[in-house]
């Protein structure tokens, strides 16, 4: 048995980890999974918390099952089918060249496309173009009773299909899948950037003009307090297409390089995100951008993944490690998201990685956590009294009629969870049908009661 | 399951009626739901705490524990699993018995011996099979600074909790690897229904200060803590006073 754990680094267990290679693998895995504690798929283990684990029980490393099968640049919209182990970074690699994009990316790219589906990842373009369940045709599926098959949005599958976006992995194994696809004519975007004062300078700016943009997400100081509470660098862009670029880059302009600025050691010193330096990264990252800036052109590492340039960051938290909170509230409760705000700012626990974004209309997934309103996500170094914070917020946020992000969380409690998804039983429902004997299991389906 | 902040969702109480272990359910019961299993001996103490946490919003199932009946402890403990696993198990049962009388009673100190030491090595070996097979746990095991450096005050209760600490610790260790982590507790003088009557030493803490210590130990997965944590320093210098001059202290 060996220790899997999320991003956040914490709440570690074991299990054994199966190695798939092919779709006979998979069916086999699930023969001889160990009884009693079920399986769970598991992809590149991105989600913070414990989605991809399973305590005493069976993991299935899916990460080996990465080809692209075959890609279809004459349809409208392009299509490509591959198998679920394939990460959205050499997804967006071998498209490029085609002039081809993905179609939702998530805050990294180091996510395999069956979690991609499992936790139907959005990114900053959801306000406009939905979350990763939405681009999905079809996805081939295997089911605790041994089938595979294949399931559409469409047809008399559609139930299982809305079910596993989002699903978390407890449907069955995703193997496979179909991915619509977009055009583009350049690896770069046009961008421009605003500083915003406070809260309700950056709310104002968003709700004016954020649909001119297909991208838009803002960063926001989580330290300060009091008048300045809230202020923030927006970035908002589209697709840039080659006149936009100079002649440099037009000579090569579906082209990508992923610079790295090295590697956060494996062992790293404790209580280094501490408030002194979460206020002095606050400050800088807050300064270091333009107070308004028009129509720069910006690469993908640059827009999307600035954090990719140092490799395994979340190592700067140190072996106590950190948890994410990400919560949206409909678009009418500013007030109880102001409320949030100030409960994070005034803990005493400091975030640097703050992102506040409008998302858009949700889709039928019954788990699927986008809906209309305000998505605001804050990483928290492990530490007393976070269970308290914690807790606090979620009263908020379950009052005001929203929820917290299953692919980031790592402490709901099953009751919080279930007020703060209505279509749980639908999902249930489904899971009950599908999987009977509970063949697939996860600590976050335990934690959650996902039954 | 427990969660990444050390919530549990399920606790298991054996010695369920004691101070500190119903500090322990308190504290955790007030954040979250929780399911408690409560094992103690049958009687009136057992019913109202079981009453009292379920009250708090628990749930709460009462199973039967013996300590001195090793035949039952297999069915205690999986009575105690029955209905799913269990996050988080505390070792708080213990005798403190008359300190004159311990090492002058034969029956008395055999007493001693087989509910402070023999059950909980019996115990602890039931719990980290079925903890093993869970993939996940933490044990609490509620030792003592009289372990520490036994001292001719109580040394029979001292001896007993020198052998406890010893086998949790060493039960620690060889569960490290398996992610699944052991607490050990060493509190000094506690004021509760064990202590009552008793002079309160110096630096004496409540069951709730043991309960949040206990709570902050297992989201840390630390293995070793002392209540209050000033007290590391002084048993520090304490173990190595001599001898001669150890047997006449005051303590």
């Amino acid at each position: 048995m060996v220790p899997l754990h999320g991003w956040g680094r914490a709440g570690s267990t074991r299990a054994h980890l199966a190695e798939i290679d092919s779709v006979a693998d998979a069916v086999s895995a699930l023969r001889t999974a160990n009884g009693g504690r079920g399986v769970v798929p598991r992809g590149l283990g991105r989600s913070y918390g414990d989605a991809a684990q399973n305590a005493g029980g069976t993991a299935l490393d899916l990460t080996k099952l990465n080809r692209i099968l075959h890609l279809d640049a004459e349809s409208e919209p392009p299509t490509v089918r591959l198998q679920a182990g394939v990460s959205l970074d050499a997804l967006m690699r071998a498209l490029l060249p085609f002039g081809l994009w993905v179609p939702v990316l998530p805050g990294t790219r180091q996510v395999t496309v069956g979690g991609a589906i499992a936790a139907d990842v959005h990114g900053k373009n959801h306000h406009t173009q939905g979350s990763f369940g939405n681009h999905v045709r079809s996805v081939d599926l295997l089911t605790a009773d041994g089938r595979l098959s294949t399931l559409a949005p469409g047809d008399e599958t559609s139930r299982l299909f809305w079910a596993t976006m989002g699903g978390m992995g407890l449907t069955g194994v995703i193997l496979g899948a179909t991915i619509a696809l977009q055009r583009v004519e350049t690896a770069y975007f046009l961008v421009d950037t605003d500083r915003c004062t406070d809260l309700d300078d950056l709310m104002a700016k968003m709700t004016d003009r954020d649909d001119d943009y297909t991208y838009s997400v803002a960063w926001f100081d989580a330290v300060t307090k009091g008048r300045h509470m809230g202020r923030s660098v927006l970035t908002r862009g589209n697709k840039a297409r080659r006149q936009d670029l100079s002649p440099k880059q037009a000579r090569d302009a579906l082209s990508f390089r992923a610079p790295s600025l090295g590697t956060v050691p494996e062992i790293f010193p404790n209580r280094m995100v501490n408030a002194v330096t979460a206020r002095a990264f606050n400050e800088f990252w807050y300064r270091k951008a333009p107070k308004h800036r028009v129509g720069e052109v910006q690469n993908i590492t640059q827009f999307f993944h600035p954090l990719d340039v140092v490799a395994e960051w979340n190592r700067v938290y140190g072996s106590h490690g950190f948890l994410q909170y990400q919560f949206v509230v409909p678009f009418s409760e500013v007030e109880i998201f102001r409320s949030c705000l100030e409960a994070i700012v005034a803990s005493g626990h400091v975030s640097c990685v703050n992102v506040l974004k409008r998302l858009g209309a949700g889709n039928p997934a019954p788990l699927s956590f986008p809906m209309p309103g305000w998505t605001l996500t804050v990483d928290l170094p492990i530490e007393d009294g976070l269970d308290r914070l914690c807790n606090a917020l979620d009263e908020l946020v379950i009052a005001a009629g929203g929820r917290v992000y299953l692919a980031k969380d790592s402490r709901l409690g099953a009751a919080a969870f279930r007020r703060m998804y209505p279509r749980l039983d639908d999902f249930l429902a489904v899971r009950r049908e599908v999987d009977p004997d509970g063949m697939f299991n996860s600590d976050l389906a335990r934690r959650l009661r996902l039954r | 399951m427990i969660d990444a902040l050390g919530t549990p969702q399920s606790l298991l109480l054996l010695g369920g009626t004691s101070d500190i272990a119903l500090a322990i359910a308190r504290r955790y019961g007030r954040e979250r739901e929780l399911r408690i299993i409560l094992a103690a001996r049958p009687n009136e103490r057992r019913r109202a705490a079981a009453q009292e946490l379920t009250e708090m919003g628990c749930t709460v199932t009462e199973v039967d524990f013996e300590a001195r009946d090793y035949a039952s402890h297999a069915e205690t403990i999986d009575q105690a699993f029955f209905e799913g696993d269990i996050d988080v198990a505390v070792v708080a049962f213990g005798l403190l018995g008359d300190a004159e009388r311990a090492w002058t009673d034969p029956d008395l100190a055999l007493e001693l011996a087989e509910v402070n030491f023999t059950a909980p090595v019996h115990l602890g070996v039931l719990l980290a099979a079925r903890m093993r097979m869970q993939g996940h746990g933490r044990i609490v095991a509620l030792s003592s600074v009289a372990g520490e450096r036994v001292r001719r005050s109580n040394f029979v209760y001292g001896a007993t909790k020198a052998g406890f600490d010893g086998f949790f610790l060493g039960l620690g260790d060889a569960l490290r690897d398996l992610d699944i982590s052991v607490l050990v507790v060493r509190p000094g003088f506690v004021m509760s229904k064990m202590t009552t009557g008793l002079e309160p030493a110096p630096m004496a803490v409540t069951p709730e200060d043991v309960a949040d210590a206990v709570v902050a130990g297992v989201r840390d997965r630390r293995d070793l803590i002392w209540v209050p944590p000033t007290l590391r320093a002084v048993m520090s210098g304490l173990r190595h006073v001599p001898r001669p001059v150890f047997r006449r202290l005051p303590i």
